[in-house]
Order: C-alpha cells, then structure tokens, then sequence
C-alpha cells in the first residue's frame, strides 16, 4: 500500500543556538525538525513504514486525527525583564494543545485518551487534563501548520501549572530523536547539567507544514525544541567562562549522521568588536537572521563538515565574559501577574500588560483560565491604561461550572504607546468539599498562567518568504506581513490558598462531632419531641373514699 | 438536659445557683487566677517540638562564613545612610543589583493623623528597597522576606550589611525551591505597612505609596532582624504581633532549634531560660516571662517589624541582636549561620506552616501553654458573669421554665420600660463614640485655645473626654422616666453583665491576653456592683478598677518586669504615651485595641456606673 514518490524522502535537521544573555546568563536553545513526507489524513490509509519519524507519536496522530498537536513541559519562568524573548515561549508546567481534524465527530473522548496516552508517552502528569482545565480559546491559539482551519470547537487547550519537570521527562523526549543521545546535538543533553540551571524547558510540536516553496506537497513536521538557560552565579564559581563541556559537560565530536544539517550558532550581535566577550574557536562563517523584529549576527559552526573539530576531533566553543552583567532590559511587550487582597474569602487577579514601544499602539489578545474554584465576579471586570477605561474590542467569556469546566476569558486590547494597562477582576473563593482538596491543601492552589499573544511592531522589516535554508530558530511562526512578528507571553502562575480545614485532627474532628450529635442532638431532639403533662398529686385516702361514693352517686367529684 | 426538662429539679438546681451564688462566684475568681498563674509551672506546660514535617528531619547544612563582610558592609551603608541623611537608595540598588538581585523601590509618604513624639515624626516620606532572588527552575509562586529595617542613627546597620552579605551567598547556591526578598524598610512599621499594602495592592489605612513593580507570587514566611553592634551575645526572639496575633509556634521552634544546633543564646521577652523550675526563683522566672507575653499581646500593637506581615497570612517573627550578657561572644557569621539555617528550612517547606499552635503562651522558648490550657482561665471569669445573671434573672422573676435558655433573650426587659434600660445604654455608647471620635477631630481647636503641642492636646482630650463620661450620665434615665425603680436597675445591670460577657468572650477569642487582663479588672467589681452600696467607698474602687487605671497598672507591671521600674510621675507620663501610640497604632496600622476599648469596654463599663448611682 505505501507507494513512496522516489524523489520524497524524509529530513532531519538539528540546530543548537547559543545566546549569551544581557544578564549575563546563557541561553542554550535546541531544535531538532523532523520532515516526514507523507499525508495520511488526506488518503486515509494506513501508514506502517516510519524511517526518521518515531513510530509512537505517527500512530497517536492518526489514530486521534490530530491536525497539529503542541505540548510544553517547563521548569521555572522565563525571566522577559532580564532575558529578552524566548524563541519559543512556553508556560511554567505543562501546556498541552492540539487542534483536532475536521472530522472528528466526538472531540472529548479523542481528547480524554489523547491525553492520556501522552501522558505514557511523555512520562508525564498529563492525565490530569480532565474538563475541569481544558478550554476551547476562541481566538488566541490559531493553527500554526498548514490550512486555515477557524472553528475552535476542534481546539482544545489545557496547562497544568504544578506539574514539576525532571529526568523522567528528558528521557522520553530524547527518544524520539532519530540519534537519541548517541550521536549529533543531542550528546549533549546530560540531565546533570541540564537540571543544574535556572531555565528548563522541553517540548515537541507537530503540524503539517509545506514539503516545498511551491506546497505542491504536504508533509508533517516535528519539532522537538530544549530551551536552557544556565545561572553566571551559581555554576560560574565566580568565574565568568562558559564552554560547552562547562555547561553541558560534553564536547561535540561529530553530527548526528542521519541529519541533513547540524549547526551551532553563537549570537554574536552584541559583541562586533569582541568587547562583550571574547568566543573562540573562532568562525568566519556569519550568518544573518531577523529574530523577533531584530536583526541579528550569528557566528555558524557546520558540523557536517570535519574541519570544524580541528586536531583534537572535538569542538568546544569557548566564551570568556569580559562585560559586566547590564540592567534589567525593557522588552517591547512584557506582562505579570498577581493576585491583590487578604484573607480567604475574596480576591483581586491583576493582570498587567506593559507596551514599552515608544510611539507605537498595537492590540494584544489577552486569554485567561481560571479554575471554577476562583468564582469570578465578571462584572467587576476593568481594563485600565494610563489611568483611563479601556474598553476590550473583543471578549469571549465562557463562566465556569462548578466541578465541570473553567471560566474562560479573552479579550482583545488595544495597548496604546508605553503604557501600562491593568486588567482587575474580583474573585471569591469556593468552599471544596473535603475530597476535593489536593494532598497538600496548604500549598494552595494553582491557577494557570495567562496568554497575552500579539503582533508586536518589528523594528526591522520581518522576512516573509519561507524557505529552507532559514535558520529553524527564526522560522517556527510563520511570518504574514513584513512589519510586525508575532509574540507569545505567558504570566506566572498564581498559587492561592482557599479556605482549608485542618486535615491533621480528624481524629479531633471525628470525637467532636460524635460528641455533639450524641449529647446535643440526642437531648434537643428529646426536649422538642417530648410532650410534657403535669402529674396530679394522688388524693388522699378520705377523698379517694368519698369520690367513689359520689360517681357511685353520679355526683362531680371533688378535685 | 433531662435535668432541665423535670421542673421540679430545675428549681432545686437555681435555687442552689441563687442561694450559692456569691460563694461560688467567688471561687471561680480565686481559681481562675489560681489556674493562670499555675500555667507558668513547668510540670503544667507542654515542651515544645517541631510538628512540620518538612522542618523536622531535614538535615541542613550551614556554611555561611562572610561575616567580616556583612561587617564591612554594614560600615559602608552607614556612612552612605548619613551622606544621604536616611534611606541611601542609589547605594543600596547598586549593592543589591551587584549580588544579582532583581531590584525595585517604592516610595511612600504618609501624613500622620498627630505627631508622633516618641518618634519625632509627622510628615512621613521615605523609600523602600527591596531585591529579589529568583529561585532557579522555579515559577514566581512562593517567596520567603527577609527584612532590615533602615533605622537612624546607629541602630540597625549590621542588620543591612549581614542582609547584603546573606544576599551574595545565598545568590551562589542552587537549591532555592522558592524566591527569597530581601527588603530593606525606611520608617520601621510605615514603611512596612507601604510596602505590605503595595505588595498585596490594598489600601487600608490611608497610605500614599508607589505600587511595586517587582513580585514573587504568595509570601510564605518572613523574618525580620534588628542587630545594633558588632558584637552580639545573644538573640532575642519577637513573636507578638498587630492585634496579639502570633506566627505559628513552628517558627519559634525553629528559631530554638537552630540556636542550640549552633550553640546561640536565645532569649524570649529578653529574659534566658532556667532550667530550676522547682525553686521559687525558676517559677517567678518563667511566670515573669509569661507576664510580659500577656501584656505585650494585650496592647495588640506590632513589637517588631514582623507584626504586620501576620494579617497578611505571612508568618513572621523578629530577630533581635542583644549585646548584654558579657560572656557569651559571638560573631556575625554564626547568626548568619542561623538564619540561612532557618531560610533554608523555611525553603523546604511544602505548605505554609500550618502544622503547630496559632494561640499560644511560651513561660520559656522550650515550653509552651497551648490554647486549651489557658482559655479555662478565662472560662472561671467568664461564667461569673453569666451566673450573676442567672440570678439576677430569677431575681426578676421571669417564668422559671426558660431560666437558663432564656440568656439569650434577656436583651426583652418585661417589667419596666425598654426606655428606662435604653437610655443609659445610648448615653453611654455615644460618650464612647465621642471618647473615639473627638480627640484626634478636636486636636486643631485644642492647640488654639490651651499652650498645648497636637500630641499633647490628642491625649489631654481623650483623658478629659473619659473623665467627663463619668459625670455625665447617671441621672438622665431620671428626665426620661421619672424615678428609677428597684426592676430597673436589674433589667439594666443583667443587660450589662451579658454585654460584657459577650465582649469579653469575643475579645478573648482573638486575643486571648486582652481579654484576660480586661476580665481580671472588670469582673469582681462588676459582678459585685448594686446601688445600695455606700456611695463614696464604691465609686472610688469602680474608677480604680475602670479600664484606663487598667491600662496605668498594666505600665507600672511592665516597667517592673521588664527591670526598669518607674516613679509615678514618670509612669504617668509613659501612661499618656501609651494612649497616644495606641491612637497612633489605630490611625496607622489598624490596630483594634483603641476603637475596642472606646467604642465598647469603656460604654459597658459607665452602664455600671450608672447602677451605682441608680436612684
């Protein structure tokens, strides 16, 4: 049944790119890109033969008919105040979301085994993803692959905040690699090292992308993405060196011999003259890429080609900070969360959404869930920028049901010119019933991050053709119009307590209320059921005598 | 309840209550004072033990060794302090921002309602600054303060330089679960309240401050340090927060915990622990320091910058340098020791301490007299009033059946009129609205027309507005209703006495040592008080036992257990600084104690006044 075209064959490609940060941290981001050339939702037949593409993910997305499937599994936050954008944004914990084919008749139950299969596969808590946190956004997460595909009844989209990311999840993830960890890129994805720093963050996205310029055919696209960024502080021993054994404790010996490219890039934008830090080898290979509406220099090290190992056959880029670590950055779009007010019966979330461009106003698509166990008060909903009501073009709210589904909120804002805009709304908190509490009440609980997703103004004109040779870095969103790029921030999670009773004395609980019902209730319900009658004192024998003479006599008796 | 429910042994059991009720009173007083002065012997306490597990057996290592550093450090704010003439900013953000701290300030002022004499201060403007340590790989939802107080003069500096030095060390290690803010707060309790209120974006006193633009998701502890000088000889342990409210005793556990791992003298109330509770000396010691527990809690204000942090949820306590016990030396590092011992631990902690005692008194640091141990104390006092008006309920001769039931009901006076009754209880309440009300309103007009400052005129004010109170009503219910009679008096005092047992029962429930101290005066006299007692002798003990002569006794104890007895001119002067800081801590940080003791202590109180002059 499986007629390969000769000419079509299967792609890998990996890519490590390398960004000393404005604080002085390092920012280490994989990619590794899959190409599988083939088409099965269209033809509806039964695909068996899997060359670079892992089997166990093929047979997920035809049996699920998943159109684009995205899931990100973070540990820690992404610092945008100190280290600019992420190339590829993710939420602390796990985010998951997928877009359904068209033809998928019951979208829960796919999505139900979906996650729950996912969560074998990835080693994950993913099979926490019930109704309770699984939205349908109207509006904030589009497909990023082929087709246009618009109803979000086939969209479902779910975070799950406390899901803690360690080893177990690596190691899964590194096996869906067409060289696992044996050889190429990959080698260096020590959990030791990769668990040493301040930023983690795995994730694989699927969708079908164009085979070629012309998109005469369709292939399906797996991009498997680590994003690391490691502490100056705490492993630099006060030593501001960086090299790849130092960061990844391995050094790179040769390419991953299935990849059709492999290459390490080094931003050098900030550092023409070599003032910021000194990089060696050096390259005189530079390549230019335009990155979130900047441009910006990177020094290419090809690991297809052997000269790049020198004598020794091992390539360690070494980077000597001579710098000092800059102030906080103001990045165009920034946002943060938290939530206001004491006690445990009400709340404010607040969420605030910078625009740090100069001149320039440009709306953002603000999307929040929240856990039904927050009761929002939607009527004390404000957005306020520069101290004045900003009035949302577009909001798509959906109220919670209590134990069944979460609220859901979007709105589009318009954020004028460096400005501050503060969207508030009130809360109370549920009262669970007692099973409902995780096992550690106290911690509190978690309500996802928020998405603020935007078309920010580019500060250099966004490239728009796509073709291959593009760095994978700068080609993940597809860019539409040469004047804006897209961005995605996530807030920090919230943790909130809710009013908790004190699990620790059920015992207490349990004597106190056995007491009460049996002294309390039992005698109440005595004294109220009870019908009191006053005892008439006996009569004396001499009366008792004449009394019955006089009923003999039928004569009224005396008292 | 079979009891109640036959008549003929409910009567036997009131007529005993009626006929016995005196004597029994009587024994429940004596008792109850029996009961809380034995909560200070050591066989009666519980020893102390960690009930958070997460603290418990987790071994911590301590290697915090830079204390020359905080030394240094703490030389280098002070003379920036004094270049800047208060909080050096500029310096500060820089020294933060080189350990890599996030760092953010807030600036803040606030118009005081009176000036503050103790403090010398009015207009209040200064600036926090705080700097935040990320935790790595981890989301901004929990964070731990640790906080030093930009104080003037010499006072506080090491306490900066070792917050800076615990900063760079803390910046060098990895195993941070949770974000760690170190603030540094001008202004002492202001600048705190700012920067709680800013960090929780609340507003409730009044505060003008700059919002913060940095935040690490909920606090789940803080710790406060106050250290003077280089050298310390022991540490001080502050736990009495805002209202009497106390941090969870886990957190004083710890602070003991890591005070004898690392050979620290800590002290409670200032005062060491004897390990000789047999002797007369040992008990008198431990009681001592129980004492001054109560009285610290009962004033409800905040003795430490930690105090604020409670209403937020946040538990705190302050850590205080003393440099008094010549023998034992140590040096900054090992309270550096400590304290990153604590944080780490505190950082260990999967929910907020929750685990241990929230109501509690500590005789010592090792000991600790729980909630159900003391509350019986107040329970004695408390049933002495709902037996006065027991009696006095069957004194009125309401129908026996709901003798006892009918407690609650008794605010439905039968025989004489709901006016007689009311009168006094209105007078009485709008005298305690003008007592919370007129002084700090009428300080303007004060200062115009008596050579008095605002402070002075505040306090002088609220004095005379209390002594007026005792003039003013005992004989309007007469213009009302014509004579008095013999029902009225007791419809009245029955009303009285269950006001106050219901206040004083809210009151002990929140603060335990308010409402104890208050119950210790108010009972005896008000559960004795008739108008057929001779005029003069039971006046002059009603003023004596009122709640300002309270408040007067409760300085006198303090200054003689904390060893710095006062004359009584000198007592009287610090009695009219206690009024005005109570007035201040009310304008300022929401503290309870004024508008209680105003709006309610004070009005029940003149309602048996106005019995005794019933005519």
């Amino acid at each position: 049944c499986c007629q390969r075209h000769p000419g079509s064959v299967d792609q890998f490609q990996e890519e490590l790119v390398i960004r000393p940060l404005h604080s002085g941290d390092i920012y280490a981001s994989f990619q590794f890109r899959t190409l599988w050339d083939t088409d099965f939702l269209q033809e509806r037949q039964k695909v068996s033969h899997y060359r670079l593409f892992p089997k166990s993910l093929g047979q997920v997305l035809s049996k699920f008919s998943v159109r684009e499937l995205h899931i990100s599994f973070t540990q820690g936050f992404w610092r945008t105040m100190q280290w600019g954008q992420p190339f590829i944004p993710s939420p602390p914990g796990a985010e998951l979301w997928v877009w359904f084919h068209d033809t998928v008749s019951d979208v829960d139950g796919n999505w139900k085994e979906l996650t729950n299969v996912l969560s074998g596969i990835f080693c994950a808590s993913l099979n926490f993803i019930d109704l309770t946190n699984t939205v349908q956004p109207s509006a904030s997460f589009k497909p990023l692959g082929l087709g246009n595909a618009t109803d979000h009844r086939f969209l479902r989209y779910a975070t799950l905040p406390r899901e803690i990311v360690c080893t177990e999840n690596l190691t899964p993830w590194k096996k869906l690699l067409p060289c696992g960890s044996k050889a190429g890129l990959s080698v260096l994805l020590k959990s030791e090292k990769l668990f040493h720093s301040s930023f983690h963050s795995q994730a694989v996205h699927i969708r079908p992308v164009c085979q070629d310029e012309q998109c005469t055919s369709k292939a399906w696209e797996l991009r498997q993405t680590l994003n690391v960024v490691f502490d100056l502080y705490t492993s630099g021993q006060g030593k501001k060196e960086w090299s790849l054994f130092k960061m990844f404790s391995r050094t790179l010996t040769e390419a991953c011999p299935l990849a059709t490219s492999s290459k390490v890039y080094v931003d050098i934008t900030d550092n023409p003259e070599g003032e910021l830090f000194e990089l060696s080898p050096a390259t005189p290979l530079l390549s230019q890429a335009v990155v979130l509406g900047d441009r910006r220099t990177y020094s290419v090290f090809d690991l297809t080609r052997a000269e790049m190992f020198g004598q020794l056959r091992s390539l360690n880029l070494l980077l000597r900070w001579k710098g000092d670590s800059g102030d906080m950055l103001r990045p165009l779009l920034h946002a943060e969360r938290y939530v206001a007010g004491f006690g445990l019966q009400t709340g404010e979330i607040h969420t605030v959404i910078y625009n740090n461009h100069p001149y320039r106003a440009f709306p953002v698509l603000l999307m929040d869930s929240v856990p039904w166990y927050l009761q929002l008060y939607i009527h004390t909903l404000t957005v306020t920028s520069k101290s004045r009501d900003n009035k949302p073009s577009y909001i798509h709210y959906q109220p919670a049901k209590d134990r069944h589904r979460p609220h859901l909120l979007e709105m589009l804002i318009q954020l004028p010119p460096h400005s501050m805009t503060e969207v508030t709304v009130q809360f109370e908190r549920a009262l669970l019933k007692w099973t409902e509490y995780t096992p550690d009440p106290n911690h509190g609980f978690y309500v996802g991050s928020s998405v603020v997703s935007a078309l920010v103004p580019s500060m250099v004109a966004m490239n728009t053709n796509f073709t291959q040779d593009q760095p994978l870095f700068s080609s993940f969103v597809p860019v539409k119009e040469e004047s804006s790029y897209f961005v995605r921030v996530y807030t920090e999670p919230l943790l909130v307590n809710l009013p908790t009773p004190d699990f620790s004395m059920p015992y207490n609980v349990i004597c106190l209320t056995c007491t009460v019902v049996a002294v309390g209730y039992g005698s109440f319900y005595n004294l109220l059921t009870r019908t009191f009658q006053v005892d008439e004192p006996s009569l004396p024998l001499a009366k008792r005598l004449a009394n019955l003479i006089r009923r003999i006599r039928g004569v009224p008796l005396l008292a | 309840m079979g009891l109640l429910s036959d008549p003929n042994r409910r009567k036997a059991l009131t007529n005993l209550l009626t006929r016995l009720n005196a004597p029994i009173c009587m024994v429940c007083y004596l008792a109850a004072i029996v009961w809380f002065m034995g909560l200070a012997f050591e066989p009666f306490t519980l020893r102390t033990y960690m009930s958070e597990n997460a603290m418990g057996s987790t071994m911590v290592e301590e290697r915090f060794s830079s204390g020359e550093r905080a030394l240094s450090l703490a030389k280098e704010f002070d003379a920036h302090k004094r270049k800047a003439g208060g909080m050096p900013v500029e310096w500060l953000v820089k020294a933060m921002q080189a350990r890599g701290l996030e760092v953010f300030t807030q600036s803040f002022s606030r118009k005081l309602p009176f000036p503050d004499e103790n403090k010398e201060r009015y207009m209040v403007r200064g600036t926090n600054v705080y700097g935040i340590l990320r935790a790595p790989r981890a989301p901004r939802t929990e964070a731990l303060v640790i906080t030093a107080p930009c104080s003037p003069g010499n006072s506080d500096n090491q306490a900066v330089g070792l917050l800076l030095a615990l900063a760079q060390y803390f910046r060098n290690q990895i195993f941070w679960a949770k974000d760690i803010i170190f603030l540094v707060n001008e202004h002492d309790l202001i600048g705190m309240q700012a920067w709680l209120e800013g960090y929780h974006h609340t507003n409730i006193t009044g505060m003008e401050y700059s919002p913060l633009q940095g935040r690490a998701g909920s606090i789940q502890a803080a710790l406060s340090l106050e250290l003077s000088s280089d050298v310390i000889t022991s540490l001080d342990l502050i736990l009495e927060g805002l209202n009497g409210q106390l941090p969870n005793l886990d957190l004083a556990n710890l602070f003991y915990a890591f005070c004898q791992k690392l050979g620290v003298l800590c002290t409670i109330q200032g005062k060491l622990q004897r390990n000789d509770w047999d002797t007369a000396e040992g008990y008198t010691h431990a009681a001592q320091t129980m004492m001054l527990m109560v009285l610290k809690q009962a004033c409800g204000r905040s003795w430490g910058d930690h105090g604020l942090f409670l209403r937020y949820h946040i538990e705190a306590a302050s850590i205080r340098g003393i440099n008094g016990f010549r023998h034992y030396k140590m040096d900054v590092a090992t309270i550096g020791r400590l304290l990153e011992g604590m944080v780490r631990k505190l950082n260990n902690l999967l929910e907020r301490l929750h685990q241990s005692y929230f109501f509690y008194l500590l005789p010592s640091l090792s000991r600790f007299v729980s909630i159900g141990y003391y509350m019986p104390a107040f329970g004695l006092l408390a049933v002495i009033l709902l037996l006065r008006a027991l009696d006095l309920w069957v004194n009125l001769g309401a129908p026996a059946l709901e003798a006892v039931d009918g407690v609650t009901e008794a605010e439905q006076p039968s025989g004489p009129g709901v006016l007689t009754v009311l009168t006094p209880v209105v007078i009485s309440h709008l005298t305690g609205v003008a007592l919370y009300l007129l002084p700090v309103h009428l300080q303007e007009m004060a200062v115009e027309h008596f050579p008095v400052s605002e402070t002075e005129a505040v306090v002088l004010t609220a004095v005379a507005i209390y002594t007026a109170g005792l003039a003013l009503p005992h004989n309007t219910q007469r213009l009302l209703s014509g004579e008095g009679t013999e029902q009225g008096w007791k419809v009245l005092k029955l009303t009285a006495l269950l006001y106050l047992a219901v206040l004083l029962g809210c009151t002990a429930l929140i603060n335990f040592s308010l409402g104890f101290v208050l119950a210790v005066t108010l009972v005896p006299i008000t559960a004795s008080m008739t108008p057929h007692m001779p005029k003069a002798l039971s006046a002059l003990a009603m003023v004596l036992l009122s709640p300002a002569f309270t408040i007067l006794y409760c300085v006198f104890i303090y200054q003689e257990l904390i060893e710095a007895p006062v004359s009584v001119g000198e007592g009287w002067m610090l009695f009219l600084s206690v009024i005005s800081q109570g007035i201040l801590d009310h304008a300022l940080y929401g503290s309870l104690v004024y508008p209680l003791l105003a709006l309610f202590i004070y009005p029940c109180w003149l309602m048996f006044w106005n019995i005794l002059f019933w005519s």
